[in-house]
């Protein structure tokens, strides 16, 4: 139950997928919001659950993180089922919602301090330090969160769900709200942690976003999963409009990261990251 | 999950402490009210108020200290709301932590809130000239009753700070508990109130806790005002945290 920040522990249930989401209904009221959703995350890749607003994607992402309790259906996270084994579940994840849940009047490295604490980690102070320096905020570390900028919020909010290497964590639409200089501060964070092996569920509703994180997509419409693959299979079904419209939006992102960045490094975050300055 | 509840509640509470420690001016705005009614009540319509007393100060402090609580647990439910606002409550639900903790760290820090405020206002008060002789124990008395009304309103306000939609709407419940001491033996005896508002006043629990309070403060015979008082605190506390326990978990597992 207690991991530590140093060992790494994806907490051993290891059979199986690490999210497996079988039949899931919800509704609020009469309005139907998910009506049999299906889908499974293999564990150490990144899934984007693609979907416009109201699709149901937080709905889904809440009741993984066990916010909310499904209708129907089952859901297991790192082997734990969301609603029989609440606990298990709580242990394995971590959930950085739509906005960045920091608290606002504590510097950063207190909100780290906090979190290590209520996960019960050895040493927090260290803990907090370390990610500090990881997400580049080392200078900022003193300072109220509320002084922060959009993108150095969101790599707090990151950092602080690192705290105790849970083996899954949700991102409910971390870059919504962003300017384009600080949505690729946290792709940056999100590589990061794929790289080291730890499952990510990703909700956005930007295609480039999937396009540039995710393992698999997956698309959330009508309340039900229409497409799930990866992003060469889900090209393949996309009419050529839509490819033209993905492709223009970049290049307007292109000027502009060129015009207001000095470092001219495109899509290429430096460990100098923009978000800290001013 | 339960054995880390003290130790999750205590980090948290931290927490908000710190909250507080940071934002001075929400005690400052807490005690302003309380004080200014201190003020004009002893300085300007005091001279014409008859309360049998020594001295008008004596009489009216009890009073404004309910109100001083009142007005300073708006904060505990805006302080909530905030939390349930930023998302930082779901982030502490999706933790492996004892999930009540989170309300009972709001509701020490209530109490810790309130507490500062009450002695703000108590030094107000001496400085312009209230006394009492009252013993240890009497003063003990007056920091438990004022602790449970605390603790009683305290558990009203969890209930807007967990469902409010607006933050103008999360504390205009306390308007209400604001004015209730008005209406009361808080500031004019009520025999020289007309019949049906009296017998208002003589039954609403504020009078019995000023009544209470007062005995206390100038030595008398505390007689059954005590008890009653206690019997309102404990009621409300009961049926206060009732409710908010029922709103928190239709919050958290809906």
């Amino acid at each position: 139950m207690k991991e530590r920040m140093d060992i790494q522990t994806p907490a051993e249930q290891l059979q199986g997928p690490a999210i497996r989401v079988q039949d899931l209904e919800k509704s609020y009221k009469k309005l139907a919001v998910l009506c049999g959703v299906h889908f499974d995350v293999a564990r150490g890749s990144i899934l984007a659950l693609l979907g416009s607003n109201g699709a149901g994607k937080t709905t889904v992402v809440n009741i993984l993180s066990t916010l909310l309790k499904a209708d129907a259906g089952t859901a297991s996270v790192n082997g734990f089922d969301v609603t029989k084994q609440a606990a298990g579940v709580r242990e394995s994840i971590s959930l950085t919602g739509q906005f960045a849940a920091v608290d606002e009047i504590l510097s950063g490295r207190e909100n780290l301090v906090l979190v290590a604490r209520l996960r019960h980690l050895k040493d927090p102070g260290a803990i907090a330090d370390g990610l500090l320096a990881r997400f580049s905020l080392t200078d900022a570390a003193a300072r109220k969160v509320s002084t922060y900028s959009g993108g150095m919020r969101r790599r707090l909010d990151i950092a602080m769900s690192l705290i105790g290497n849970p083996p899954v964590i949700f991102l409910d639409e971390p870059t919504a709200g962003l300017d384009p200089q600080a949505r690729i501060e946290v792709w940056h964070a999100v590589k990061e942690l794929a790289g080291q092996g730890t499952t990510v569920l990703l909700t956005t509703q930007y295609l480039d976003e999937a396009e540039q994180l995710a393992d698999r997509i997956a698309i959330l419409h009508g309340g039900r999963i229409i497409v799930n693959g990866t992003l060469t299979e889900l090209k393949r079904q996309l009419p050529p409009a839509k490819v033209e419209y993905v492709e223009k939006q970049p290049t307007l992102e292109d000027v502009f990261l060129a015009l207001v960045r000095d470092d001219g490094k495109h899509g290429d975050l430096g460990h100098d990251s923009v978000g800290s300055a001013q | 999950m339960t054995n880390h509840f003290f130790g999750d509640t205590a980090v948290l509470l931290g927490r908000s402490l710190r909250h507080i420690s940071r934002s001075l001016d929400t005690i400052i705005t807490t005690t302003f009210m309380p004080i200014a009614f201190l003020l004009l009540f002893v300085y300007v319509f005091g001279g014409a108020i008859r309360s049998g007393a020594h001295s008008y100060v004596d009489y009216l402090l009890p009073g404004v200290l309910l109100i001083t609580i009142a007005s300073g647990i708006s904060y505990t439910a805006f302080r909530l709301f905030l939390d349930m606002k930023s998302g930082i409550f779901e982030r502490f639900q999706s933790m492996p932590i004892a999930r009540s903790s989170v309300l009972w760290a709001h509701v020490l820090t209530s109490l810790v809130a309130n507490l500062i405020s009450v002695g703000v206002v108590v030094v107000v008060a001496v400085l312009i000239g209230f006394r009492s002789g009252a013993g240890v124990l009497a003063w003990l008395a007056v920091a438990g009753i004022l602790i449970l009304f605390t603790l009683a309103l305290t558990w009203i306000a969890v209930i807007p700070g967990l469902t409010a939609k607006s933050a103008d709407g999360v504390s205009a419940f306390s308007y209400p508990l604001i004015f209730l001491p008005f209406i009361s033996s808080a500031f004019v005896p009520t025999d020289t109130m007309p019949g049906p508002v009296r017998a208002f006043a003589e039954y609403q629990p504020t009078t019995s806790i000023v009544n209470a309070i007062r005995d206390l403060f100038t030595q008398k015979p505390v007689g059954t005002d005590i008890w009653i008082a206690l019997a309102w605190c404990v009621g409300i506390l009961i049926v206060a945290y009732i409710f908010a326990m029922v709103v928190y978990r239709r919050r958290i597992s809906s």
